[in-house]
């Protein structure tokens, strides 16, 4: 056991050093390399850590609906686990994209918030995840909760396509889509800034896991001792 | 240049307040661990 520990730890410290790394290559790439947008100049360089964090909030999303799907099959709490903590930082993704959103469409469409379907949809996909988080929070009993937040968690998922395809499904015209089939494409120093940017929020992501995970095994360590302790007053 | 530094502070603030609310619950389970595990030995002895 100490051994397993010892090896995550280390691979936490690896993985925090390159998350470390890649966010100061993303933050140089941002500010010096990638070029000014001609119309909303430095405002939309909001746009590179608003899809950065938007694209890893749909992949912790995605790692509930995954681990989720194991954790029915198998019954391993393990996987519970991963599902709840990649739900936690989805959701703290999805904050930091609600709230960068209005800013930068402060700026550049002159509104706070608009009921668009990107928008819109975004929304309702963080409502369902701090729904998953609440169901998490109120069943106390470790499989039951493991259970309903399971089929919470691969229902919820189905929101995501929802979101990404928003804009093609019901057409909107304050989120242009840039890449992809149809895409207006950009210039390849913002693409490179963008990959970049994506990458160390992956890593940042993993980083965190790794952090919520920890937390979540000390959290079943006490809960054993307690069990342990309580066998044993009654047993006198 | 105010929003686009409001953006990325805000981006910043919420991942560090993440991090350290991490960190406390983390400090705070490993003390119940040691405080139960002294517990368990001292009610062994």
């Amino acid at each position: 056991m100490e051994e397993g520990r010892t090896v995550k730890r280390s691979a936490e410290i690896v993985v925090g050093l390159l998350a470390f790394i890649l966010m100061l290559t993303a933050g140089y790439a941002i500010f010096y390399y990638a070029p000014m947008e001609r119309v909303m100049r430095e405002v939309q360089k909001i746009f590179y850590i608003h899809v950065g964090t938007a694209w890893n909030a749909f992949l912790a999303f995605f790692l509930v609906f995954l681990a989720s799907i194991i954790y029915l099959r198998t019954r391993d709490r393990r996987w519970d686990n991963l599902a709840g903590a990649s739900a936690e930082i989805g959701v703290l993704f999805t904050t930091l994209v609600l709230v960068t959103g209005p800013i930068w469409g402060s700026s550049a469409w002159g509104t706070w918030w608009t009921w668009e379907p990107r928008l819109t949809t975004a929304l309702v996909l963080w409502l369902i995840y701090l729904g998953y988080l609440a169901i998490r929070a109120a069943v106390p009993e470790p499989q039951r909760r493991g259970m309903l937040a399971a089929v919470f968690g691969i229902i919820g998922f189905a929101d995501v396509p929802i979101v990404y395809f928003s804009i093609v499904l019901w057409g909107s015209k304050l989120h242009p889509q840039v890449i992809g089939p149809g895409g207006g494409g950009m210039d390849p120093r913002m693409l490179v800034t963008l990959i970049i940017t994506v990458f160390a929020f992956t890593a940042l992501l993993i980083y965190l896991l790794f952090k919520r995970l920890a937390v979540e095994e000390i959290t079943q360590e006490v809960a054993a001792i307690k069990d342990d302790l309580r066998s044993q007053l009654d047993a006198i | 240049m105010s929003y686009m530094l409001a953006a990325y502070i805000v981006v910043w603030i919420g991942i560090f307040l993440y991090v350290m609310s991490i960190g406390r619950r983390q400090v705070r389970l490993q003390a119940e661990v040691r405080e139960l595990k002294e517990l368990a030995a001292r009610r062994k002895r």
